[in-house]
């Protein structure tokens, strides 16, 4: 190519993304870190520096409910990593048995909750569990257990855990899929090699795959971290923008849409909405390059 | 061959966790669909029974179509998602190929600036994204869905696109280059060809989410005539909560089309996630 005529193809063909791109999802996204630092006082607009910040990390009237979303929201993840995970990795495992029968049947089965929409999921376990309806306390009676039985959603001590469970329901399709994949790209000879020497079975999962899939499991981790700390759907469709009972379910989500959107009483606030989702970017930013700087770069990755 | 690793006591083990964990993962599913077709003493003496001659009633669906302008609905997220995804491909495919194919100042930087948007969600934007749809007059637009899915999409059609375009030989767009054919015809007559497959991988992995969204229909276009399936479920279960004839019809409503998608682009969906599509 000759010198600095311009090309205008190239132009042509990453304008459009670049404009889109840049208009609705990096302009708006700084906007929004700018917006956090103004506030409004007698119809204006005044810059007030990190005022919004104090006011909800230890404002009386903000803090409480800023820490008690963001304390649920690591619970809700801490549910989802220790619980979908494990199931996502132990159903995949089973998959991958060469030679398993409906194989196919049951992963496209397994896989149907998430693509629900989580209007549908929400309400859907509303109903099961539901003591009007009775379907959950029947089927404990059934087996014997029905003392177990108690109004999950409805109990400020059960409800975030409850929803935890129902999400990870809906999502444990996506771990299964990705691990699935990680555990069918494992070369034969290499199974086959420590069947030689022994190692089958569990031990062969143990020893051989699961080292093996341990990146796949780090980018599953980072996937759910950041689903988490922007979920949202779930808790509004099945529990309110109150997050009930009395705030239980209450996560960065539904709070920053309380508070920039108003509900009720509440009055929309922008700019303390703004202060959130920074906060809400901060955690998600700060999760991130924890993966991308402290855990990929660390890990063993085998040539196969 | 591989006897140790066969044996019909583990077989029998993991076909009984595979089948009590489909049991549970459409159990839910199962249950809402078969209650929609009874009465409502049927819903509550037997939940778990299947529809009977007695038992059988389309009620619940009949207070949904009248009540509630599912068809509406239906059509709105249908529109935003078609037009949202033929943007993310057309607009994602042209840039992932200017990114593979030039070599220009900067390529590297525009790849990294584009790849932000995958792990950053759109949603901590929302703020700014309302204001200036408010300012712009496109609130209440299903235009204002269709920009932000757009903009949602993009990062990773690029990433994913791009990876393809790598692979098309050269020699081909040489070729093309020799019989006088312009960058814009290589693009679209050669090359968009053959990364037909990555198209739909980006096509499968865009839909769900766009269709199934509440959070920005709720906030950017929650007007009667702009809901979307999502949103109008939502709003009319909200409002017929004690009907639950009404409830479970409107929900299997609402399962039915995403159902349907399903099993239509299954194959497709797990074939792009098992392809190591997402790295």
């Amino acid at each position: 190519m000759t010198g600095f005529r311009i090309r205008w193809h190239v132009l042509v063909f990453l304008a459009p993304a670049v404009l889109v791109y840049t208009a609705i999802m990096i302009f708006p996204l700084f906007n929004t870190l700018r917006l956090a630092l103004y506030s409004q006082v007698d119809q204006t607009t005044v810059f007030v520096g990190l005022q919004n910040f104090k006011t909800l990390f230890g404002d009386p009237n903000w803090s409480g409910a800023f820490w008690n979303a963001l304390g649920n929201n690591f619970w809700f993840f801490f549910i989802h990593m220790v619980v979908q995970n494990p199931i996502g990795i132990m159903l995949a495992a089973i998959l991958s048995h060469p030679r398993l029968r409906f194989a196919a049947l049951y992963r496209s089965a397994i896989f149907v909750p998430t693509i629900l929409s989580f209007v549908i999921v929400g309400f859907a376990w509303k109903l099961i569990l539901s003591p009007i309806w009775g379907i959950a306390p029947e089927m404990l009676d059934a087996i014997g257990l029905k003392w177990l039985y108690q109004p999950w959603l409805g109990k400020e001590d059960y409800a975030l855990t409850t929803l935890a469970l129902i999400s990870v329901w809906q999502f444990v399709g996506i771990p299964m899929m990705l691990i699935y994949a990680a555990l069918l790209s494992i070369p034969e000879e290499i199974l086959e090699a420590g069947e030689i020497d022994g190692i089958t079975g569990m031990a062969a999962f143990w020893k051989i795959k699961l080292p093996l899939i341990l990146p796949s499991i780090g980018i599953i981790s980072i996937l759910t971290f950041v689903g988490n700390f922007n979920a949202f759907d779930l808790i509004y469709a099945s529990q309110g923008a109150l997050a009930g009972p009395d705030f239980a379910t209450d996560i960065l989500g539904t709070f920053l849409y309380r508070t920039f959107f108003g509900f009720q009483l509440q009055i929309g606030d922008p700019h303390m909405g703004s202060a959130i989702a920074t906060a809400m970017f901060a955690i998600i930013l700060a999760g991130v390059c924890l993966y991308l700087f402290g855990i990929q770069r660390r890990m063993r990755r085998y040539q196969l | 061959m591989n006897k140790a690793r066969q044996n019909p006591l583990n077989s029998a083990a993991a076909h009984a966790v595979l089948i009590v964990y489909t049991i549970i993962a459409l159990f839910p599913v199962f249950v809402i669909i078969v209650n929609s077709f009874k009465t409502r003493k049927a819903i509550f003496r037997e939940p778990l029974a299947l529809p009977s001659a007695d038992s059988f009633s389309l009620i619940g669906y009949r207070t949904v179509m009248e009540q509630g302008d599912f068809f509406l609905y239906f059509q709105n997220s249908m529109i935003v998602t078609v037009v949202s995804l033929f943007l993310v491909l057309l607009f994602g495919a042209m840039a992932a190929f200017a990114l593979s194919e030039y070599r220009f100042k900067g390529n590297a930087l525009m790849g990294l600036y584009l790849a932000l948007g995958i792990m950053i969600p759109i949603r901590i934007g929302t703020v700014a994204i309302l204001e200036m749809m408010v300012a712009s007059g496109l609130v209440n637009t299903l235009m204002a869905l269709i920009l932000v899915y757009t903009a949602q999409g993009l990062p990773l059609a690029v990433f994913i696109l791009s990876e393809f375009m790598r692979q098309v030989s050269d020699d081909l767009k040489n070729a093309g280059r020799i019989d006088g054919l312009s960058e814009y015809t290589i693009f679209f007559r050669l090359v968009l060809p053959l990364v037909r497959p990555a198209m739909a991988t980006v096509a499968v992995f865009n839909m769900i989410p766009i269709w199934n969204d509440l959070w920005f229909p709720l906030i950017l276009a929650p007007s009667e005539g702009t809901k979307t399936l999502t949103l109008g479920s939502q709003v009319f279960i909200g409002q017929f909560v004690t009907d639950w004839n009404a409830v479970l019809s409107a929900l299997s409503l609402a399962i039915l089309p995403v159902l349907i998608l399903y099993v239509i682009f299954s194959r497709q969906l797990i074939r792009g996630i098992t392809s190591g599509a997402v790295k």
